[in-house]
């Protein structure tokens, strides 16, 4: 078991190398974790796990209510709903079954509602159901004029993204996965060291000699796919979503998650809680080509304002958090991407989208098992291991947190000591971030494990203090 | 488990506002008066101004914050640092996080003085990508002066008004060369020569007016910041390192989530003259009511409120039909903005260390040439005034309270305009 972020790689083959370790590459490695007899890797370009699309999503736990019936992803979203669901209960990822209305803003929408019920039931959800003008103001009486009704989604919760690829990625790591980070895939080759085939991986780090190889690099699974196999089934066209988060102080406006009735322009712009106790407000959804393109834009911030106005009008009033922007990995199919190439001993596990976070698991077991398949008794998948349970540091409001426990500042007085203010940050759990399993990178990496230095003022008052911590715990060695 | 407190004042926040609160308080024999402070140190943001400016010639923020600081400790107050009210539980009790534990402390009165910050980069909604070497002035000067960190090689400064002028001095104590000021504004709203000192002096930095950071670039560290001036031109501005200056907001959540009346163009509490809020025991002062005074008004503001919480601890009552004040435009806010029976602005003056006292603090949206101040109350003028220079945005500009016993408590809303 190892995180490796700089140095030379090992020069042993690994069995299993995942590239990727965003939330689904992280589930996967977590997954195969549990079979002790492999060597596992998980490489990722980044200098963190999580560092792609998983960090910058709409953090909500789906039912799969409104997927395509029959859908490959219809069934992930529909299974990782619930064995996400059952993991984040044991692992102490925060989740708030807040439940989620599709509100009808004109006729047509009102229209489409029954439609949207019955594709919910096709979905094996059954627990929509169709709400009046009156009761959607009774739910939500910070609402906007003019809704006139509701698709009802009990089901559908807010969750943590970050906690979620983190707790993939530690329990991977500490069932025995070894983790290179800053190992972005530049070239694949084949070699055979030991007269086995084995790919090789050029990263600036060095080459990793792997045999099989599973491909869920994201927005770059496409291109991956073109160098090892020499073509591709799909093409990723990055879609980006701008966001907005709106301070805590927000947070009493909005009881659901509000999703638009989706129309043929895609799904629209939802008002929905955080579980850090925030209101976010997004995403915008453009086409672009640039896989880098990562950044906000004067008209992107403008529409989600016109548009969240529309839906919340005494959120706009409100000051704002973060603004930030994710790319989806949209491809011109209508469905996840997730092909065996048993010949090639190769996995892709490309084209998932917004619903990833909630279909991970899923998607985890079912590749795990294309993996089985594909390699046969070459790779021993059939004794199925144990890993031991995480236990997650909670960041979400709906729980305790370290500064409101007495039991945990007797026992360390570190866990009454705030450092971040806005988000009640204290020195303990950001000690206890610095010397994880998987420390973080960067201070951003710290603000996702912590939530340090992600509140309304941005560092004001903690960003020195904070990034003086998380230096000094490099220097003396005990990071990384 | 919480323990279970009492304390006659409680002050939240040891800058110069709540230090002088307590000091005042403590020394006229008030009870057993305590400061709370979350950070580590006491002294509020004057700690992080390495500048003069405070209090005497030639005393620089940490002296003037140590000053403070000594003097209510001197006087009895109890100051308690690393202590965090992290909510209510009670008209006048306040939850508190500390190392030594969770606390609950119940006051006969409550003075909120917790300051305010500046908006950031993302409540400014600049758009563009998220790289590092993104500061606010409060940032970048404790990373210069309390923890003497690295802060980047070349910096643009958005905005041209003292705590802009303020971040220049920081970042260049740091050795970090200046591309820039950068203001919306037609010119500094500071003096002339302050302003061509920077312009013109040792470092000569460019002030670059009528222009709006557009968007950061960037991945990993900021590369460059494209600029638009009003005229819709564009240029990028290579730089490592951006300081957004200004544009300082209330700290107000302790106050909002107590159900404390806000005030809509302060964002802070709602005050009368004796910075009574709306809800009974419970008093504001300093920056968490007004952004942004210089300390030494908040520190006068501090002395001001002790009086009236000596009322309130002998039994005086709590004014129940308080008037909003408000504001005309071009002007933004007017601070205190409650007139209330028995609460002539004017009446502390003499509680004050010779400083202006008994006045209120106003801001203008556009630069207006010797405005003359219109007081009036349901179309009857209380009061004029002329203000004989030219005030500029984010610049003090006073308006005497001479006037407020005048007005009638029971009629509407008191009005201020440009006349």
């Amino acid at each position: 078991m190892s995180v490796t972020a700089k140095g030379p790689l090992p020069s042993e083959p690994y069995d299993v190398t995942v590239v990727g370790a965003g939330v689904v590459g992280s589930a996967i490695a977590r997954e195969l974790a549990g079979h002790h007899r492999l060597r596992i890797a998980l490489v990722e370009a980044s200098g963190d796990v999580g560092d792609g699309t998983s960090k910058a999503n709409t953090a909500i736990l789906h039912t799969g209510f409104d997927a395509v019936p029959g859908s490959l992803e219809a069934r992930l979203v529909r299974e990782g709903s619930r064995l996400l669901g059952a993991y984040a209960a044991e692992s102490g990822i925060p989740v708030e079954p807040v439940g989620a209305l599709l509100v009808a803003w004109d006729e047509e929408q009102l229209a489409a509602l029954p439609g949207l019920l019955k594709k919910a039931e096709r979905n094996g959800y059954d627990e929509a159901h169709i709400i009046g003008a009156d009761e959607v103001r009774a739910r939500e009486p910070h609402l906007g004029e003019g809704a006139l009704g509701a698709l009802s989604v009990p089901g559908e919760s807010i969750i943590c993204p970050w906690t979620t690829t983190l707790a993939y990625a530690t329990q991977a790591v500490r069932g025995g996965v070894d983790l290179h980070l800053n190992c972005a895939v530049e070239k694949v080759g084949a070699s055979s060291p030991d007269g086995s085939a084995c790919h090789a991986l050029t990263t600036p780090r060095g080459v990793v000699r792997t045999r099989y190889l599973i491909n869920a690099a994201g927005l770059h699974a496409d291109a991956l796919d073109r160098r090892l196999l020499g073509r591709g089934e799909f093409t990723v066209t990055p879609r980006r979503g701008q966001l907005i988060v709106f301070d805590k102080l927000a947070r009493d406006l909005v009881s659901h998650i509000l999703l638009p009735v989706p129309t043929a322009l895609g799904k629209g712009v939802l008002v929905a809680p955080t579980v850090y106790g925030n209101v976010l407000l997004g995403p915008t959804a453009e086409e672009l080509d640039d896989k880098r393109a990562t950044g906000t834009t004067e008209d992107g911030l403008a529409g989600l304002r016109a548009k969240g106005r529309r839906i919340l009008p005494a959120l706009l009033d409100e000051e704002v958090t973060a603004v930030y922007a994710g790319l989806r990995a949209a491809t011109e199919h209508d469905d996840y991407q997730i092909h065996a190439c048993p010949e090639e001993r190769c996995i892709t596990v490309g084209g998932i989208r917004s619903t990833g976070l909630t279909a991970s698991m899923a998607i985890a077991e079912y590749v795990v098992g294309l993996l089985a398949e594909a390699a046969g008794p070459d790779l021993d998948l059939t004794v199925p291991g144990s890993l031991d349970p995480v236990s997650m540091p909670n960041l979400g409001e709906a729980y305790p947190r370290p500064y409101q426990r007495a039991d945990l500042i007797a026992t360390d007085p570190a866990y009454g000591s705030i450092v971040c203010h806005c988000e009640r940050v204290t020195r303990g759990e950001i000690r206890d971030a610095l010397i994880s399993t998987v420390p973080p990178g960067s201070l951003d990496g710290l603000r996702r494990r912590t939530r340090a230095r992600g509140g309304r003022c941005q560092g004001f008052y903690c960003g020195a203090a904070v990034r003086e911590l998380f230096d000094g715990w490099g220097e003396s060695g005990a990071g990384r | 488990m919480r323990r279970q407190r009492h304390v006659d004042v409680l002050v939240v926040g040891a800058g110069p506002a709540g230090l002088a609160a307590a000091t005042r308080l403590a020394a006229s024999g008030a009870g057993a008066v305590e400061v709370l402070e979350r950070d580590a140190r006491a002294g509020g943001v004057p700690r992080h101004c390495h500048h003069g400016g405070f209090g005497r010639w030639g005393v620089t923020g940490p002296q003037y914050a140590e000053s403070l600081v000594e003097a209510a400790l001197g006087a009895g107050a109890a100051v308690r640092t690393g202590v965090s009210a992290t909510g209510w539980a009670g008209a006048l009790s306040l939850d508190t996080t500390g190392p030594h534990g969770l606390e609950r402390i119940t006051a006969r009165a409550v003075v909120l003085a917790t300051g305010a910050r500046e908006r950031p980069r993302t409540a400014r909604l600049v758009p563009g990508t998220r790289p590092a070497g993104v500061f606010t002035t409060g940032e970048l000067q404790q990373a210069v002066h309390v923890y003497r960190q690295e802060i980047g090689t070349r910096a643009v400064v958005v905005g041209a008004e003292p705590v802009s002028y303020a971040a220049l001095s920081a970042l260049r104590h740091a050795g970090v060369e200046v591309a820039a000021l950068v203001t919306e504004e037609a010119r500094a709203q500071v003096s002339p020569v302050r302003a061509a000192a920077a312009r013109f002096g040792v470092a000569r930095v460019p002030l670059v007016t009528g222009a709006v950071v557009a968007e950061l670039l960037g991945r990993g560290r900021l590369s460059g910041v494209r600029l638009r001036r009003r005229d819709g031109r564009e240029r990028v501005l290579a730089c490592d390192t951006v300081v957004f200056t200004g544009d300082f907001v209330p700290d107000h959540e302790l106050a909002r989530r107590g159900g404390v009346l806000l005030d809509p163009g302060t964002r802070g509490p709602a005050v009368d003259g004796s910075f009574r809020t709306a809800s009974p025991g419970i008093f504001a002062v300093g920056n968490g009511v007004h952004a942004v005074e210089p300390a030494r008004v908040a520190a006068e503001e501090g002395v001001r409120v002790a009086g009236p919480v000596r009322d309130r601890l002998a039994g005086a009552g709590w004014p129940s039909g308080a008037v909003p004040l408000v504001v005309e435009s071009p002007l933004r806010w007017v601070a205190p903005n409650r007139v209330a029976p028995g609460a002539p602005v004017g009446a502390e003056v003499a509680e004050g260390p010779g400083g202006p006292g008994g006045r209120f603090v106003l801001r203008t949206a556009e630069a207006v040439f010797c405005p003359l101040l219109v007081v009036t109350q349901d179309g009857r003028c209380l009061h004029r005034q002329r203000v004989m220079r030219r005030v500029l945005p984010n610049q003090g500009l006073y308006l005497s309270g001479s006037w407020a016993g005048d007005a009638d408590a029971g009629g509407g809303p008191v009005r201020v305009a440009v006349g």
